[in-house]
């Protein structure tokens, strides 16, 4: 088990899973929501021994809906909290986070990807649930999700997550795979002191002139915590300014369209992507997660060859980046997608790419990992 | 217990927020009155008090009363409650939930708070049948009764809610009627003072659904019939399970204080050596 962040870099071997927990804790959690489900347990399991070491505080709960609720309950008393689950609990997990979306409350979600639907194989790797990342819960909002394809970007990301969750004051959504969670290697963590820790904004007018719900400048609300003394309301329905329920056409729309834009207004500090030779490339492979270990492989073994290819891999997936994802491929002799799902992201490829390449997806739903070998094929077969 | 003298209930009602949608006659606000009525009796302070609810009739009432409120999903009220309260012990919580709220759909997260003894107090207005959704039968309509779910009479079998919580380990429930107003407001004070889960089923009649279904009369009717059929807990100890067929044992039903669940919790700060 990794010991707690001390206040100098130090290598250590850990699992992509312990990985989130420390990056967690390091961007402040102090609060855990959980349910057991392969293979994002050991989320939970780290959690329930470093939480109350800091002074946090972690809950097994009866069932997904519930840790999902405790979670958006603890961050509207004031803490930073998460839940990790799979598939299947990210499913239940839905109602609570579509919740969170409209009463914009920050928590970070952790899905670790396995293969489905339903209850597939449990054990095994898949990249089946982007769209559900993207549109799980009801009704439109925007979401974001992370991707992480290392156990150091794990941590990482964790502490992103958390910050992103804090400025946009939404669910953010850790979308990792069983390859990351369950894989052991080396990482240089760093020293908590160069991290960058984002705190949600509290309201510095008293009560009674404060409105809850009145979107800043950056169109976020800032929201008191309970017990503040603001005697907020916070609701589900859809609500104006003041958090009241309203069912004004204007209001409405304002409300409805506000969960958009607060992201795709900030899509360019929300973003990030890594192009590794994506300049010169004839031929670029997009991949994200742990498909992308085995496409930076085969990029590698491509370019040995003489073949001009490059790597795109975004960690932001969600929002999707479609101008510069057009840039780094418009005009090329072809985009290679794989991705452990039947297209998921492909699709979205294509429709950034408006037709001026050829997209080739590279598609896995065997409860196992695509191989370099598998991806360089596609690749060769282009040229 | 002597009931205190005027109460100033609207020092605890977003006036500004009314009218409410509750139909003339309902027992909702009767309800509400007397869990207000308790909140100043008890002396919670208002800034430190959070009001949680679900999805239904009752849950409006968050809406209406000037607290921190948490109107949530339907059936949740108490898992979002139990992480306010984990994250924010110092905090006083309070779940208002519905008969279709806490028993159906938030059956689940009703008997793991009370197991776990959390340090919340639950009021659920039963009012027997779906208001919200104008009248289908809940997990509570009584065996024989109509909705509009049930056009032939139901043939489901009733929970004993407070049985059912006490069972699952609520170190306090009790049960009143929109009859017994100032009885009621005493057992919800109580359950208020009460460091664990406490429970307390209020009775409420829905002419507008149940009552007219049922063929009930008026509100006032409706009360009545409540008041008939109600036997006090003191007095049920005693009879025979025959003489207690179709009556409501009311009062309180169970009061047995065992640790209180943040508390248990910061026992586990303390072994893991943790600290703010």
């Amino acid at each position: 088990m990794a010991s707690p962040a001390t206040s100098v870099r130090r290598k250590v071997l850990m699992q992509g899973n312990e990985a989130i927990v420390e990056g967690a804790i390091a961007a402040g959690m102090r609060f855990f929501a959980g349910y057991p489900i392969t293979p994002s347990t050991e989320i939970a399991e780290l959690a329930s021994e470093r939480l109350p070491a800091v002074g946090g505080r972690f809950i097994q709960m009866e069932d997904e809906i519930a840790s999902m609720a405790a979670v958006v309950g603890a961050s509207l008393a004031g803490r930073k909290a998460m839940t990790a689950t799979s598939g299947p609990g990210f499913s239940l997990k839905q109602e609570n986070l579509g919740y969170a979306i409209a009463t914009e409350v920050p928590c970070v979600v952790v899905d670790v990807q396995r293969q489905g639907p339903s209850t597939g194989v449990a054990t095994a790797p898949a990249q089946g649930d982007v769209m559900q990342a993207r549109y799980g819960a009801h009704g439109d909002y925007a979401s974001i999700a992370l991707c992480p394809a290392s156990v150091e970007e794990a941590y990482r990301v964790a502490v992103r997550a958390f910050n992103l969750a804090e400025r946009f004051r939404m669910p953010v959504i850790l979308l990792a795979d069983e390859i990351i969670g369950h894989l052991r290697e080396s990482v240089t963590l760093p020293d908590p002191s160069e991290l960058t820790i984002v705190n949600r904004a509290r309201p510095t007018l008293p009560p009674g002139e404060h409105k809850a719900y009145r979107p800043g400048p950056d169109g976020v609300p800032v929201i008191p915590d309970f017990g503040m003394g603001y005697r907020i309301h916070v609701t589900g329905l859809t609500h104006g300014e003041d958090g009241f329920p309203s069912t004004n056409p204007k209001v409405v729309e304002a409300a409805v369209r506000r969960l958009t834009s607060k992201v795709m207004n900030h899509l360019d500090e929300i973003y990030e992507a890594e192009e590794d030779g994506v300049a010169d490339a004839e031929v670029v492979v997009f991949a994200y997660g742990g498909t992308a270990r085995a496409a930076r492989r085969a990029v590698r073994e491509a370019r040995a060859k003489g073949l001009k290819v490059g790597l795109y891999r975004p960690v932001t997936i969600w929002p999707f980046h479609d101008e510069r994802v057009h840039a780094a491929v418009a005009g090329r002799r072809a985009v290679v997608v794989p991705e452990l799902n039947l297209g998921q992201m492909a699709r979205e490829v294509a429709r950034a790419a408006r037709g001026t390449t050829h997209v080739i997806p590279v598609n896995k739903v065997a409860g196992e990992p695509l191989t370099p070998g598998e991806i360089l094929t596609a690749i060769e077969e282009v040229f | 217990m002597a009931i205190a003298g005027k109460v100033p209930v609207r020092r605890y009602l977003r006036t500004a927020k009314m009218p409410h949608i509750w139909c003339p006659g309902c027992g909702h606000g009767i309800a509400l009155q007397a869990l207000l009525r308790a909140i100043h009796r008890v002396g919670l302070p208002q800034d430190r008090t959070v009001i949680v609810s679900g999805i239904g009739c009752s849950s409006r009432a968050a809406g209406y009363v000037d607290f921190d409120t948490l109107h949530t999903t339907h059936g949740r009220a108490l898992a979002f409650a139990t992480g306010i309260k984990l994250a924010n012990p110092e905090l006083h919580v309070i779940v208002i939930s519905g008969d279709g709220d806490a028993a159906a759909i938030g059956g689940n997260h009703l008997i793991h708070a009370a197991r776990r003894n959390i340090g919340i107090t639950c009021i659920c207005f039963n009012n027997t049948i779906y208001g919200m959704t104008s009248g289908q039968y809940s997990p509570l309509t009584p065996t024989d009764a109509y909705a509009t779910t049930a056009p032939y009479g139901n043939i489901d079998t009733p929970f004993d809610l407070c049985e059912l919580v006490r069972a699952a380990g609520a170190s306090y429930v009790a049960r009143e009627t929109s009859y017994h107003a100032r009885q009621l407001e005493r057992l919800i004070a109580k359950g208020l003072e009460n460091d664990g889960f406490s429970f307390i089923e209020a009775l409420v009649q829905c002419p507008t659904y149940f009552g007219r279904k049922n063929k009930l009369g008026d509100p006032f009717n409706m009360m009545k019939l409540m008041h008939e059929r109600t036997v006090p807990a003191s007095k049920a100890a005693s009879m025979a399970p025959e003489e207690l067929a179709g009556k409501i044992v009311v009062g309180e039903l169970w009061h047995r204080p065992r640790p209180e669940y943040t508390k248990l919790y910061d026992g586990v700060i303390g072994k893991a050596g943790g600290h703010e």
